[in-house]
């Protein structure tokens, strides 16, 4: 027995500030002070609240502690560790009260959150089955196995009415019934790990946090439509959650909880991983399978849907891994009590990354039906720096911006598509008003460019065209006739492109157009960008109050523009400015700026 | 996406050569081979020129014009060599929010490279990537192994001078 529990989180976000380099160090300090058999430390997936990171939580207080640095271990371990004197200095702000330390799910981060498809992470080893088992891990495997028949599987997550969080949002048990129904000698489970939407990472956080959950959910979907063998298809970008899943996948086969004759029930199910290579349309599922089968990820046509003739032809569930990771608790708690949470047509919790403009950045994990305004404001703690909220943009690239006066909104899936965006795989980023909507835009549309696979022309030509149109108005070349034209082309695109990128690939276009048409306006008619951001319409100016003259622009700038002697206020000559910007990041008096 | 394609001379060793004829053996029987082999190429040769794909190629027994096109088709696979120093700025939404398009503006000028390039030098090269999920810690960098967060342009000297020396 450990008298005291570590949790450092391992996840990408704390990983890439350092927090590897953390636990060594704990360790190392343990051992130095003879603590090593007495405390527990244990690398844990995601916590949630990345804009802290790293974090270290220390049990049985329950102390949070929030940035940790290198120097603070030693502290950490001598005074909290050793003499028992909690570090007040690194808690978490939230987590302190008078004399004693708030639990989590208290902070207004954690408050309102309602964990599901996140339970494990951030609380066990992902690197050990044991910890997975111990909180009912493959229990639900073992009732499907045991108890429950195929089509009996099948009823409860129909019932659950748990609808695919890859975006899409189709009835996850009714697409198994498909592939339950159609007979072969050789079927398919694949799991979409292939998170492609920049600025998501809900699903890399629960292969890193918790792969087991995914791997028993993909044998119970095995054993609901016939399937013995099943492919997960991650992104390369994801080293950490590929390495944790070959561990769990090598643990659950030494168990016997993948292999052959699982539980003893005669069921054989086997797990393979397949290594994505970066490209956004694998997230669609027919051109998934196209990867997975080594060839270009080509989109297919539809039908035959993957459920009739998927993976190498036969029928194939594929499914995204927030949605496997609700199966095991919907099998165990029943389909009512999933269904108990949520709005009338979307049920369960809801991933959201949380990103952008927005102080507590993180995976956040709410139920259907959330308000925008809660997430920003209650969860996510609100804007930095007392700016005003100008969008939130969700569904990534497929998705639109949702402008203040829709914050009341309760987020599901049709509630999102109903004002012009969508639900997409979770992505939530947070825009104040430095953000320029039709700068976004163009960055949306720049990444479909990139990413359109070429196959069917609405898609390759018209986003291309789009592009180009905003690049003009971004320049200050627009005109008025260009919105019409943006607007006629986006319903174009989305009438004939072939798959579901470029079918939603307008959607950031159209929603801006629609909510924020006076910035297109004023990019237009008065030539202005009115949060500061394209370059080509912005002009850089010295305030002469604020000038001191110490001559330190005049010397930066690469062209020559500024002028002015000593200590009296100098003038940039806007013919001869580039807009380089040296001029503003060397000034120490905040006397230039750009409008 | 247009693949920039290296006009550098290809210098690949025997070794090479024999680690990844030892890859395609490997995955022979799979099906669905081309991707994991050219990723194991990638691994051992650091980016896919023509050579190497000539390889996989006859080693799979598939055209060339299906290894091309799979090459090419996907972003990880880079038919350019990494520099010495390979700077990866993430251009990711909230990246991209916070301001990493000013963030590689600064270095592309700094170093005399657009993305996707590499110094003469060999020095350094520079990639736009997307989302590496370190959304906590926008805008996002990495240089190699190494991750930078929370960056403003003011960094982009710093960074750059710690691998100039």
């Amino acid at each position: 027995m450990f008298r005291s529990t570590v949790l450092i989180c391992g996840g990408t976000g704390c990983t890439s500030s350092n927090s590897e380099k953390l636990i060594t160090l704990m360790q190392a300090e343990l051992v130095r002070l003879g603590l090593e058999k007495e405390v527990n430390v244990i690398k844990t997936g995601c916590f949630g609240l990345c804009a802290l990171g790293p974090i270290v939580v220390v049990y049985p207080e329950g102390a949070f502690y929030s940035m940790v640095k290198e120097d603070d271990i030693t502290e950490i371990v001598e005074e909290h560790l050793l003499k028992g004197r909690i570090v007040q200095r690194l808690l978490y702000s939230e987590t302190v009260a008078e004399d004693t330390i708030k639990s989590l799910n208290q902070t207004s981060f954690y408050a309102k959150q309602k964990r599901v498809a996140l339970r494990n992470c951030g609380v066990i080893d992902p690197e050990k089955i044991d910890e997975y088992i111990a909180v009912d891990g493959y229990a639900a495997l073992g009732k499907a196995l045991t108890e429950l028949t195929p089509q009996q599987v099948i009823d409860t997550v129909k019932a659950s009415g748990l609808r695919g969080r890859g975006g899409g949002g189709f009835p996850t048990g009714l697409k198994w019934s498909f592939a339950a129904a159609n007979q072969a000698d050789q079927k398919y489970v694949a799991c979409n790990a292939d998170e492609g939407d920049p600025g998501a990472f809900m699903d890399r956080s629960v292969l890193e946090g918790d792969p087991h959950a995914v791997l028993e959910a993909m044998a119970i979907a095995g054993y609901a439509i016939g399937a013995n063998k099943g492919y997960i298809y991650v992104r390369a970008e994801y080293p950490i959650a590929v390495y944790r899943l070959n561990i769990a996948i090598a643990q659950a086969r030494e168990y016997g909880l993948l292999g052959k004759n699982i539980f003893e029930t005669g069921f054989d199910f086997d797990v393979e991983i397949r290594l994505g290579a970066g490209a956004f349309v694998c997230g669609e599922e027919t051109a998934l399978l196209n990867s997975i089968e080594g060839k270009r990820g080509e989109p297919r046509n539809r039908p035959p849907f993957p459920a009739v003739k998927g993976l190498y032809g036969k029928p194939t569930v594929l499914n995204n891994v927030e949605t496997y990771a609700n199966i095991p608790q919907i099998i165990l708690n029943g389909a009512e009590w999933f269904a108990a949470m949520g709005t009338e047509k979307s049920k369960g919790t809801k991933v959201f990354a949380l990103g952008g403009k927005i102080n507590n950045t993180g995976l956040v994990e709410v139920p259907m039906g959330t308000t925008l305004r809660e997430i920003v404001e209650e969860i996510g703690g609100g804007i930095p720096d007392g700016k005003k909220f100008k969008a939130a943009q969700t569904g990534g690239p497929s998705g639109g911006c949702i402008p203040p006066e829709h914050m009341d909104i309760e987020i599901d899936y049709d509630n999102l598509i109903s004002i012009g965006s969508m639900m997409g795989s979770g992505g939530l980023i947070v825009m104040d008003e430095d953000s320029c909507m039709v700068d976004i835009a163009k960055f949306f549309l720049e990444f479909t460019v990139d990413e359109s696979c070429g196959k069917c022309t609405p898609c390759r030509v018209g986003t291309k065209r789009l592009h180009e149109i905003l690049e003009r108005i971004t320049a200050g070349q627009g005109e008025l006739e260009d919105l019409d034209k943006l607007e006629a082309l986006c319903y174009y695109i989305k009438e004939n492109a072939l798959c579901g990128l470029g079918q939603t690939a307008p959607n950031p276009v159209l929603s801006t157009l629609k909510y924020f048409r006076d910035e297109y306006e004023a990019h237009v008619v008065n030539k202005k960008c009115p949060a500061g951001v394209c370059k080509s319409l912005l002009s850089y100016f010295i305030i002469a109050e604020k000038c001191k003259g110490c001559t330190l622009c005049a010397r930066v700038c690469p062209v020559g523009a500024i002028s002015g002697t000593v200590k009296e206020p100098h003038v940039i000559d806007l013919n001869k400015c580039i807009k380089c910007g040296a001029c503003i990041e060397k000034c120490k008096f905040g006397a230039i700026i750009k409008k | 996406m247009q693949k920039r394609i290296s006009t550098l001379p290809f210098k690949g060793t025997p070794e090479q050569e024999a680690r990844l004829l030892a890859a395609i053996e490997a995955h022979r029987a799979d099906p669905g081979a081309v991707m994991p082999v050219l990723q194991e190429a990638q691994e051992i040769y650091g980016y896919l020129p023509e050579e190497v794909q000539q390889i996989v190629a006859e080693g799979l027994n598939i055209s060339m014009q299906e290894v091309y096109g799979v090459a090419t088709f996907y972003s990880m696979f880079t038919l350019t060599p990494k520099g010495e120093n390979h700077i990866s700025v993430c251009l990711g939404t909230a990246c991209y929010v916070k301001g990493a398009g000013d963030i590689i503006d600064k270095i592309s000028q700094r170093l005399g490279i657009a993305a996707e390039e590499c110094t003469e030098d060999g020095r350094f090269s520079l990639t736009a990537c997307r989302c590496i999920g370190a959304c906590g810690l926008a805008p996002v960098l990495t240089v190699n192994d190494e991750v930078y967060g929370r960056l403003t342009v003011d960094d982009v000297d710093t960074i750059l001078a710690k691998y100039q020396s």
